[in-house]
């Protein structure tokens, strides 16, 4: 039993199995950094969720005095990311904060080339496991070894969207975002994913409750209990049209059943990015043409699509560094080592100089064609409500990248993706949508988790207003039509009750009403008019935060009596309503 | 070409077989339709963990004479006969502070940290097995736990904080005068004794909040609709809850722009804790504090005319410590 079981492992780690060919095994070092490069995409997975669920706040126990703050860099992995930095380089002409991080990537690649994408990416490691455990027949032996060839005219994809993103960025936008693998992962699985985890969980936890007697209910809120401080939070979150955010997920994984980590190969401008470091790499592959069977075994199982196989030169700017190649080749073939001779390799990027061209061309004019549509400047949207402490609007989308950490770490499900409020250019970008949150008045954890500075990290101080002047990030506004003390002689002002600033920036009039009676009157009169005492609320837009906890707690549930637009916003001199807050100096 | 008999047999039976059990299916799952927009059915549920009356204590205990929110706590319970008085050995007993909103101790939002700490001793010395603090917070409940100041005052003293997560609320009927069926706080409902320690506070609808406003945290759902009655929700309230026993904070009160209040100069000290076994008269003497009248507390008079206390707080045996 012992002996069969060991036998497994020793075949499972290629020990003692020889292989077809030679019959000789792989090094034993490429062996081991196969197995490295399997634990650290593990690793390095679980970290980045790790991360993820943590990026929202916890209370604890301990204190309650000192400012709160997430106390793990959760936002680490879109700081090493060198292709947002670049963006935000080329749109501010900064390098903001610990984004400077990303130059320690940019170092490793120039030293081992792109291992990020085979070792470290989370959302490489998701497609690897993808395009391995959907081994239809469309990638099987032969099919498998066609697809792992490498296909000049999709792979070079990758490179002319990084090409447009990085002009695009140029001109004023960090629309990339869209494409960058960090930003996609976070947004999908920590907006739309994590989510439907919870909310399936739920409606579980729920039949297990009705069904239960009193052991399985306890069990039932341990769980749950368990959950809501390690995976997600006491409620359950809503984010604002994610369904196209998840079928985008869905269907780019799902491409892995046609074309082998296809989102690695055709489309990451992160890869592409790091390809162009990957080029002067100083770590790479070594072919002996001459001892080269064409048995396939090196395509079977590649992973960039890089030409490992004899016969042709192999592109360095293409490979993840996964070494499979050498530990399958039977003839050594293959060699890793630092320095290698570049014989064997191709030496120039494989672009078509007019594709490259009209797509440099086409991110440059992209952003400047956008805003021909009215969305900034002449027609600015109501719901644009961004969070407290961004930057002025043109500035916010030169360095929103749309990795929604924002939206996950805001407590109150506040911050949501937008669609189509600014406009096609800032989709994604984070919204307030007071009615599912509001901003809760001293939470900054927003731009704490910003990494580029979109939002700005604010203290407290700054934010409440002590000793300075408020941070605003809209106004609230009555509907006299539907508020209940306003048109319909019924007592509320929960908005009063919750509106947070000091003094209160919604105040009461005191007002007595008539009211008719709801009662027919005697002998089939009209119904006899009464009086009732009502406080009527107020807004007062120069104490008005905008921070829509008004707007949360009305109780005229579809359409809400007070409600919050963007005007009004600290960060805008042009979007304003009051006089002392304008100034003409800036456009 | 014919089939064999036996294979049409098969062929129909299976055919049959299939639209008897939809026949089937349809009969025991048929909906007849229409709406029900009636009261809830069933009877009402309510939890009442009050004790008895015993002459030889008094009944509602004012401690005034200390500026030590632990020592007024000890001292008012103490008057009442003490906390063994209320709690027995093995109980599990739940406090029930206000941890309503993200405030810190000096706005006095929030029922003192002090004050629930002191009270979680008190059970845990008088026996109890397991202590729970927690409330249904109206701001982001981890900051209110964490920013009271309370979560760190309960866990020091060995009590288990439970956050409001959303699985456990579930239905109750309170067949009240408006609140007919809600989402209630189970924590709340399975205890062997539940501690209301409320704050007493000004609030610009019901004119004061303490005990039985308190309930509020009871509730789950959209408890926004709640203040158009708010006089009658809370003697609904109060009537769904009666607790063992009351302690009402009022070391610290604020006078104005309550509930949540936000600016220190609308607190003031007021070195008083009030306990009592009547949530009615423990309101009608707290609400003094911040210069109301019981009369001027419709809920007050709501709850006297229900039976669950009395607004005349002179006429109980009154001791001040």
């Amino acid at each position: 039993m012992v002996a069969r079981a060991l036998a497994s492992v020793k075949k499972q780690l290629g020990l003692g199995k020889p292989r077809p060919g030679s019959g000789l095994p792989a090094r034993p070092v490429i062996r081991g950094l196969v197995w490295a490069r399997r634990f650290a995409q593990t690793f390095f997975l679980g970290l980045f969720l790790y991360l993820l669920f943590e990026t929202g706040f916890r209370g604890s126990f301990t204190g309650g005095d000192e400012a709160v703050r997430i106390d793990k860099p959760v936002e680490g992995y879109l700081l090493a990311d060198p292709f947002v930095a670049a963006m935000t380089l080329l749109s501010t002409g900064t390098v903001y904060r610990g984004l400077a991080w990303s130059v320690g990537l940019i170092a490793l690649t120039l030293v081992v080339g792109r291992v990020f994408c085979g070792w470290i990416c989370p959302f490489g490691t998701l497609h690897h496991f993808f395009s391995w455990i959907f081994p239809s027949r469309y990638l099987k032996g032969g099919r498998r070894v066609e697809q792992n060839k490498t296909h000049p005219v999709r792979q070079r994809i990758k490179y002319y969207l990084m090409i447009a993103f990085l002009l695009a960025a140029l001109t004023g936008s960090a629309i990339g975002g869209l494409f960058d693998p960090i930003c996609v992962a976070v947004r999908a699985i920590g907006l739309g994913v994590i989510p439907a985890i919870q909310y399936v969980t739920g409606r579980g936890s729920d039949l297990a409750y009705e069904s239960g007697g009193r052991g399985v209910q306890q069990a039932a809120d341990t769980t749950n209990d368990f959950l809501a401080q390690t995976v997600w939070q006491n409620k359950q979150f809503y984010f604002h049209q994610t369904w196209f955010i998840v079928t985008l997920l869905v269907g780019i994984l799902f491409l892995n059943r046609f074309v082998p980590r296809f989102w690695c190969r055709v489309l990451c401008p992160l890869g592409a990015f790091l390809g162009v470091f990957a080029k002067f790499a100083l770590f790479g592959m070594e072919k002996d043409h001459k001892k080269c069977t064409d048995c396939n075994l090196c395509l079977v199982h590649c992973q960039g699509a890089d030409s490992p196989q004899g016969g042709v030169k192999w592109r360095q700017d293409e490979c993840h560094m996964c070494m499979n190649c050498e530990n399958a080749c039977p003839e050594d073939v293959i060699k890793f080592r630092f320095l290698p001779s570049r014989v064997s390799t191709q030496p120039k990027f494989d672009l078509a100089r007019r594709t490259t061209l009209t797509t440099a061309a086409a991110g440059a004019v992209a952003i400047p064609a956008l805003r021909i549509a009215d969305v900034i400047d002449a027609n600015y949207d109501h719901r644009v409500i961004r969070p407290p402490g961004s930057v002025e609007e043109r500035e916010f989308l030169e360095r929103c990248i749309r990795c929604a950490e924002c939206m996950k770490v805001c407590p109150n499900n506040a911050l949501h993706p937008a669609w189509f409020e600014a406009g096609v250019e800032g989709m994604w970008t984070p919204i307030l949508i007071p009615r599912i949150g509001y901003c809760e008045h001293s939470c900054v954890l927003c731009g704490q988790v910003c990494p580029t500075g979109a939002i700005q990290k604010i203290t407290e101080a700054q934010k409440l207003g002590i000793d300075q002047k408020p941070i605003s990030i809209g106004t609230a506004f009555f509907d006299h039509g539907r508020c209940l003390p306003w048109s319909m002689g019924t007592p509320c002002i929960v908005c009063e009750e919750f509106c947070p600033t000091s003094p209160k920036a919604i105040w009461v009039e005191e007002v007595d009403v008539p009211k008719r009676s709801s009662k027919p009157g005697p002998d089939g009169h009209e119904p006899p008019m009464e009086s009732v005492h009502v406080q009527r609320p107020h807004v007062d837009p120069s104490l008005c935060i905008g921070c829509g906890a008004c707007e949360k707690v009305c109780p005229v549930q579809d359409k809400p009596a007070v409600y919050v637009t963007s005007v009004g916003e600290t960060r805008s001199k042009t979007n304003v309503i009051l006089l002392e807050n304008t100034s003409y100096s800036k456009s | 070409m014919r089939i064999p008999r036996r294979e049409a047999i098969k062929r129909i039976g299976t055919a049959g077989a299939i639209l008897g059990a939809s026949a089937v299916a349809a009969r025991t799952l048929f909906d007849q339709g229409g709406f029900d927009v009636t009261k809830s059915k069933g009877a009402r549920q309510t939890r009442d963990y009050r004790i008895g009356d015993d002459a030889a204590f008094a009944q509602l205990a004012i401690a005034k004479n200390d500026t030590d929110a632990a020592a007024l706590t000890r001292k008012a319970v103490d008057a009442l006969g003490g906390m063994r008085r209320f709690i027995s050995n093995g109980d599990v007993v739940v406090i029930k502070p206000n941890i309503g909103w993200d405030r810190a101790p000096i706005h006095a939002a929030n029922t003192n940290p002090a004050v629930v700490a002191e009270v979680v001793r008190l059970v845990y010395d008088a026996g109890a097995k397991h202590v729970v603090v927690t409330d249904a917070s109206c701001n982001e409940p981890n900051r209110c736990f964490q920013r009271s100041g309370i979560w760190n005052a309960a866990y020091e003293n060995g009590a288990e904080v439970i956050l409001p997560v959303e699985s456990r609320f579930k239905s109750m009927r309170l067949k009240g005068e408006v609140l007919d069926e809600w989402p209630v706080y189970t924590p709340l409902m399975n205890a062997d004794k539940v501690i209301n320690i409320p704050v007493a506070k000004h609030h610009n609808l019901a004119g004061y909040t303490g005990a039985m406003k308190n309930w509020y945290g009871v509730l789950g759902g959209r408890r926004n609709r709640l203040h158009q009655n708010i006089d009658v929700s809370v003697a609904d309230l109060a009537t769904f809850m009666q607790p063992t026993l009351t302690i009402v904070d009022a070391v610290r009160v604020l006078m104005r722009n309550g509930p949540q209040g936000g600016n220190v100069a609308d607190a003031k000290d007021t070195h008083t804790v009030i306990a009592s076994i009547d949530q009615v008269a423990a309101d009608a003497y707290g609400c003094t504090l911040i210069g109301k009248t019981p009369e001027e507390l419709p809920y007050l008079k709501m709850g006297t005319e229900r039976g669950l206390g009395t607004m005349d707080w002179q006429s109980l045996r009154t001791a001040l410590v």
